[in-house]
Formats: C-alpha cells, sequence, structure tokens
C-alpha cells in the first residue's frame, strides 16, 4: 500500500503543479484562475454527466495506449498504433461483406475479433521487420500506419464504398443488432469495458505469468533472454500481436459502437494519443487507466473551458503539455534519495583514525608518537600504481 | 481574444458563485430567457477558410438581443461532436445547435437527436430528408458553385497562359461540382482554356496542398482557386510565385492583396437567422434550407485592384442574371472530359435539381481524373 501511494504522489504534485502553472497561464490571457480551475473539475469529473463524457473519452486511448505498452515491455518502441487501429475499423466493417454474420453479441463479438486480427498482423509486420530484417520497428511501424490509413482510404473510397454514401465516403452501415450499446443505459459504450478488461489481462498476464515474464526479460535485455533460451524473437512477436489487436479492437468498437461504418472520420489520432498516455503509464498496463481517464478528463474539460470562457482550442493543449512534460520531468525525481538528501548535503570529511601500535619494552609507549592511519589509496591511482610496477617487472 | 476580460470573468465568477448559492448552474441557465445557441466547428475558427466563414456568421450573432452564444472548435467527427452536443443541451442550457461540418451528422446528430426532441439541430450540409431524419433536424447549404462558376470568368479574363488550376480535397460530389463551374465559368470567356486539377485526398493537408500548388504552377498554370477546408496554403504558395489566385470559403485577400483576384465565400448569417427567427418565435423548425447568390446564402469577394474592367463587367453581368434566377450553369449537352454527354441535349439543370448532388464527372476542359 505504501509503495502504491509513493508511485501514485510523483504524478499527483506533478499534475498539482501544471494545473498552477496553468492558472498562471490564463491569469495573462485574462481570465480568472479560480473559475477556470473549477471548470475544469466541473468539466472532467463534476457529476455523473462529465463523469460519462471523460469515460468515454478515456475507453479507445487504454486499448491503444496498449498497442504501446506491450510492446515496450518487450523492448520495442511501437508507435504505430494509428495504422492497427484504422485497419481494424476496416475489417470490422469488411466484415459482414465476405460473411453473413448473426445480429446479436455473437456477431459484434466476431466483429471484433475480425479487428484485433487485422490490427495484430499489423503491428506483428513491424517486429517482423524488425527481427528479420533489422529495420527499426519505431520508424517502420509509424510508416506503417501511413501505408494503412491510405490503403483504409483506397478500400473506403472504392470497392467497399456504398454508393449511397455521396459526399462522404463510407462503406455500408453494420446491422442495427451488430452495434455495440452503452453500458446500462449510459452513454459510455461497452468498449471502456473491454479496455479496462485488456488493461488489466495485460498486466496480469505480464506480471505473474511465466510467458509475461518472459517477455519482461526479453525487454530487460534479449541477449541474455537468448543465453537461457528463451525464444526471443517468437516472444517480440507475441507482445506485438497482443498490442496491435488491441489497437484493433479499439478501431473495431470505435466502429460498432459510434461510426456504424467506417469512415475517414475515424482516423481521429486516437493512435498518436495512446502514445503519450502509455510513456506517461510507464508502459504499465494497468496504470494505463487511471492515466486515459485523465487524458479523457483534459478533453471533457477542455470542451466546457471552450465553451465557458471563451479559451481557444489550444489552451487545453498547453495545460496537457505542462501536465506531461511535468509528470515525466518527476520521474527523474524517484530516484533521488531524498533522506541523504534532506540530512546533509556536503561530502563527510574523513576523520583519520588513530592506531595504537603495541608497546614495547624497551621505550616508553608514551614517548612514540601515535601515528595517523595511511589513508586507502584510491583505486584510479592504485591500478595506475600497479601498472607502472608491471612496467618495471617487465623492462 | 475580445470576448473575454479579466473583469467579465470576475463578474462571472461572482455570477457562478450566487449561482452555486442558489442551487447550481440550472438555476443561471433559467434565470435569463435569452435563447442559448451552440456552434461547434470541426477545425480552428481563424483557419482563413471553412470554419471561419462560420465564425464570422456566429460572431454576427453575438450582436442579436436575446442569444446566448457557447462556441467549441476542434471538435472531431468522433464521439467527442455528441458529448459536445449533450454537453451543450445539458451543460449550457442551449436549445439551438449549429453543428456546422458534413460528417457531424450521420451518425452524430442522429443519434443525440431523438434523444433530445425539444433541442433544433441546423447541421451544415444539407443532408435532411424528409420522412427519413427526426423534425428537429434540419440542414442548410448554399450553391456556392455560382460563386466559383464567377470566379472562373475572372480567371478566364485575366489569365494568360490559358490553363487555370484548381487544388482540390476529395472527388465528392460538392467538390466535383466547383471544379466544373470554375472551368466553365472560364470557358466561357475563352473556350480554349483547360482547368488542372489535383485532388490532396483530405480536406487540411498542408504539405500536399503546397506540393499541388508548386506543380500546377510548374506546369504553368497561373490562375488558381481551391476546395480545401483552409485555402490559406494554396494562396500564400500561388502568390509567392507570382500566380493570381481566386479564394474559397472566406476572404482571403489580406494573405495575398496583390495576388487575390476575387472570390466565393460563404455568407452563413442568412442561414443563421432565419433558423433563429424561427425558433425565437416558436414556429416550426426550417429543416430544408438552400440557397444560392439570390437568396443571400453565398456572396463574392471585392474585386482585386489588378481585375480589368471588361472582366469586372461581364462577371457582374452574369451574376445580375443569377440573381434575376435567369442563369443556369448545367445546362443540356454538356460533356465530361472523355467526350460523354453527362446531363442530355435540351434539358437545363436548376440549382435545385437533387441531380446535381450526384455529380460524378468532371467537364470537357478539366485536365485530371476522378479516380
Amino acid at each position: 500500500m505504501r509503495s502504491v501511494l509513493k508511485e501514485a504522489a510523483l504524478p499527483v504534485f506533478a499534475i498539482a503543479a501544471a494545473l498552477l502553472l496553468f492558472g498562471v497561464f490564463v491569469w495573462f490571457a485574462g481570465a480568472s484562475p479560480m473559475e477556470v480551475w473549477l471548470i475544469l473539475f466541473k468539466g472532467a469529473f463534476g457529476d455523473w454527466f462529465s463523469w460519462q463524457n471523460t469515460l468515454q473519452r478515456a475507453a479507445p486511448l487504454m486499448l491503444t495506449a496498449l498497442c504501446v505498452a506491450i510492446p515496450a515491455r518487450a523492448g520495442l518502441v511501437v508507435i504505430g498504433g494509428e495504422g492497427a487501429l484504422v485497419l481494424g475499423g476496416l475489417a470490422c466493417a469488411a466484415l459482414p461483406y465476405v460473411l453473413p454474420l448473426p445480429a446479436n453479441a455473437l456477431g459484434s463479438l466476431a466483429l471484433c475479433i475480425a479487428g484485433a486480427l487485422a490490427g495484430a498482423l499489423w503491428i506483428m509486420l513491424a517486429g517482423w521487420l524488425r527481427q528479420y530484417r533489422g529495420i527499426n520497428e519505431t520508424i517502420s511501424s509509424l510508416l506503417l500506419a501511413y501505408v494503412a490509413i491510405g490503403l483504409f482510404k483506397h478500400l473506403v473510397e472504392g470497392v467497399l464504398r456504398d454508393p449511397a454514401s455521396l459526399n462522404k465516403p463510407a462503406t455500408r452501415s453494420l446491422a442495427e443488432g451488430l452495434a455495440i450499446g452503452g453500458i446500462g443505459g449510459s452513454d459510455v459504450h461497452w468498449g471502456l469495458a473491454i479496455g479496462v478488461a485488456a488493461c488489466l489481462v495485460s498486466g496480469l498476464w505480464l506480471r505473474a505469468t511465466p510467458s509475461g515474464f518472459a517477455v519482461r526479460v526479453v525487454g530487460g535485455n534479449p541477449r541474455a533472454a537468448q543465453l537461457v533460451g528463451l525464444p526471443a524473437s517468437r516472444l517480440i512477436l507475441a507482445a506485438c500481436g497482443l498490442g496491435g489487436a488491441c489497437a484493433g479492437v479499439a478501431g473495431a468498437v470505435e466502429v460498432a459502437a459510434v461510426h456504424t461504418n467506417a469512415n475517414a472520420s475515424l482516423i481521429a489520432g486516437y493512435g498518436y494519443a495512446g502514445i503519450l498516455v502509455s510513456f506517461i503509464a510507464r508502459h504499465n498496463p494497468v496504470a494505463v487507466i487511471p492515466v486515459a481517464i485523465l487524458f479523457g478528463g483534459f478533453g471533457a474539460a477542455g470542451s466546457l473551458l471552450q465553451r465557458r470562457v471563451g479559451l481557444p482550442d489550444a489552451s487545453v493543449l498547453v495545460l496537457q503539455g505542462m501536465a506531461f512534460v511535468l509528470i515525466l520531468a518527476s520521474e527523474g525525481l524517484r530516484m533521488v534519495d531524498w533522506k541523504a538528501l534532506l540530512n546533509s548535503r556536503a561530502p563527510r570529511v574523513q576523520e583519520p583514525a588513530l592506531r595504537k601500535e603495541p608497546p614495547m619494552h624497551d621505550e616508553p609507549a608514551a614517548v612514540r608518537p601515535l601515528e595517523p592511519a595511511r589513508p586507502p589509496i584510491p583505486h584510479g591511482v592504485r591500478v595506475a600504481h600497479d601498472v607502472a610496477r608491471l612496467q618495471e617487472v617487465t623492462r | 481574444m475580445s470576448q473575454f476580460s479579466r473583469r467579465e470573468s470576475l463578474k462571472s465568477l461572482a455570477a457562478l458563485a450566487s449561482a452555486t448559492a442558489l442551487g447550481g448552474w440550472s438555476a443561471l441557465a433559467q434565470a435569463q430567457k435569452a435563447l442559448t445557441v451552440g456552434v461547434i466547428y470541426v477545425g480552428p475558427r481563424d483557419d482563413y477558410g471553412y470554419n471561419q466563414a462560420h465564425a464570422q456568421a456566429a460572431t454576427e450573432l453575438r450582436k442579436l438581443p436575446g442569444i446566448k452564444l457557447v462556441e467549441e472548435e476542434n471538435v472531431p467527427e468522433t464521439a467527442a461532436v455528441q458529448k459536445t452536443m449533450t454537453g451543450m443541451i445539458a451543460q449550457d442550457g442551449a436549445t439551438l445547435l449549429f453543428p456546422t461540418t458534413f460528417g457531424y451528422f450521420d451518425p452524430h446528430i442522429l443519434a443525440v437527436a431523438p434523444k433530445n426532441p425539444d433541442v433544433r439541430f441546423s447541421h451544415c450540409g444539407g443532408l435532411w430528408s424528409e420522412g427519413k431524419h427526426p423534425k428537429n433536424v434540419g440542414s442548410f447549404f448554399g450553391y456556392i458553385d455560382e460563386c466559383q462558376y464567377l470566379n472562373g470568368v475572372i480567371a478566364g479574363h485575366m489569365t494568360k497562359s490559358n490553363k487555370i488550376a484548381f487544388v482540390a480535397a476529395k472527388p465528392i460530389p460538392q467538390v466535383l461540382r466547383n471544379i466544373n463551374a470554375f472551368t466553365m465559368g472560364a470557358r466561357s470567356v475563352k473556350p480554349g482554356i483547360t482547368c488542372s486539377v489535383i485532388f490532396t485526398g483530405d480536406w487540411s493537408m498542408a504539405v500536399k496542398e503546397a506540393e499541388a500548388t508548386n506543380s500546377l504552377a510548374d506546369q504553368g498554370c497561373d490562375v488558381f482557386t481551391m476546395h480545401v477546408d483552409g485555402p490559406k496554403v494554396v494562396v500564400e504558395t500561388a502568390a509567392k510565385r507570382g500566380k493570381m489566385v481566386c479564394g474559397y470559403h472566406a476572404s482571403q485577400a489580406k494573405l495575398a492583396p496583390n495576388a487575390y483576384l476575387t472570390g466565393a465565400e460563404w455568407n452563413w448569417l442568412t442561414a443563421y437567422k432565419t433558423v433563429i427567427e424561427a425558433a425565437q418565435a416558436g414556429k416550426p423548425h426550417p429543416n430544408f434550407l438552400r440557397g444560392g447568390l439570390k437568396e443571400g446564402y453565398v456572396k463574392m469577394s471585392v474585386y482585386g485592384p489588378m481585375v480589368s474592367d471588361a472582366a469586372k463587367k461581364n462577371a457582374d453581368d452574369i451574376k445580375a442574371r443569377m440573381l434575376a434566377g435567369t442563369f443556369d450553369i448545367f445546362q443540356g449537352g454538356l460533356k465530361d472530359n472523355r467526350g460523354v454527354v453527362v446531363i442530355p441535349a435540351g434539358k437545363a439543370l436548376k440549382q435545385t435539381d437533387l441531380e446535381l448532388e450526384k455529380m460524378n464527372y468532371l467537364v470537357e476542359g478539366v485536365v485530371g481524373s476522378i479516380g
């Protein structure tokens, strides 16, 4: 419990500092900081309406953050979740074209699986390129996202296009029964539950299972992992596949719960926002949940802030920027040994240790001066000394 | 940002405190009986383009009595816009919403509107149809191809190379209609003119728009126009290359005073006012609003100083006929750029003809293809 508190304390301080700074910022812009803080809180967490707003915005971010977090535990920096999301959405919208689906929850499940498969294959491609072709996965996954978007547009504006979608090319809409609805009559759709479950399960997997541990070993040191006989490439591909599957499901949920078809509005940057969420959560799948909610809260609060104070949309980006820079910077404080720092910052002077020699019989001990002990020779000097002696001997 | 100052903020803070003391925000909303109008933009309000055209009209609304305006910009066409709409209704007490971009309609407005039958939704984009969509939803749009035709007339007079250019976002009916009108306007002056078109693939692609402009300039085109969300890049790039431009959405004259000939502008205030007056009077919600120059839904930018008198006269003559309702852009016997007749001879299409809203061709004289 104590350690959890300790873990949470720094980010909380960082967010508080960011809010304080943001207050100064809006004060300079001519708004009242008190009012802005009130609105921020009210907009994000003030009442049930705001909570729904926040949670709904958080739902896709959890899944796209996992697309960064899981590969990161295997030592990869994958930033192309957007591509997996877009293709996941496309696969979800395209599945009814090729397969008659039952118009019920089973059908929705099939849509999510289609999305997961598409996303998994896409990010695994980036992992494969790294393991077998030596291509940096950060670059390849990012560029593959652009390829995915191109592919998406080509198909949505081409063979998959619903002829009735004149000015906004889209695929045919999903049947009514396939749509993913709200949880218990609220506006928050089941994507949130899927996101939370995915975060918890992947967190548990990494922490408590042998294969999850193996992935972390690979992430820690791939060579050591291979030395102990772990199949590093396969584990990396598995991590990429799981991450990609999460982003793919995010796309499928967006289509099935929000858009009802695949169209260009799906490309809204959730994949990229997920990168930030994952880094703030330090690639810990469980920590992704609160961070995504915080992120959703910023979005919801920003919306109200614009309407109430008339601040431009960019001002919320300023707040987000401040919060995230401060959170990341505060990570540097985690390693500090506060106790030692507070006690004394000056290096201690080594006091000479007195050594008492055994008394000799012919001379009175009191007359003999006490000699200070010889200070130990510093390591570097000792090495130099040894080298010099070695040279002397071999000459 | 003129609408907030420290004093105003303090005032509203005091109001907020008293409202909270009185028992919450709803007390404040009900205390003033003003009509709360929400306007939602897909991009920034100062984009020198589509969103700015709406923001300008919204700013005019502030001056009307009995109107309280709430605005939100950069709202993506995702669940976010549904939340913004419900937020404006629940948190701000809005009873009339202007979600201003095409993509907000289906599925977002259609998801929120049935749950809020007392709120009026007035969507910009012209998608509402009788019997299919709820009565508290409506849409309005303008026939801006009339202005693009006049842009074309001016371009036809001013071009020296007889090559003009169009930077377009996507090959969808609205955009194709503008490209065709611009080309036909120019060719009504000199039949030999060709209009080269490049599609960038999306509404806001600054780099591709600049590349397209440069490449068209390299091909010898000397008058540019565009249909993208923010024409700023095309206008500035063309001006930098020493070419002329006709604007779109809003006036970009400030960006290139020496290159800006004229432009096709929206005049959304007409539609806004119609909808607001109906709401204030308690009349049925105007579901289907369309109009061109004659109805005051669109307007032309002021001519630049370099536009010749002959060009002005020709354009003004055609404009007068448009205002009188005696001019049809899309005449029978129209051929596409592959030689196929797309409108049968002897059948002129009126602006209101829904046939035009399914346009899927580029007319003769356009250099380019849809896909």
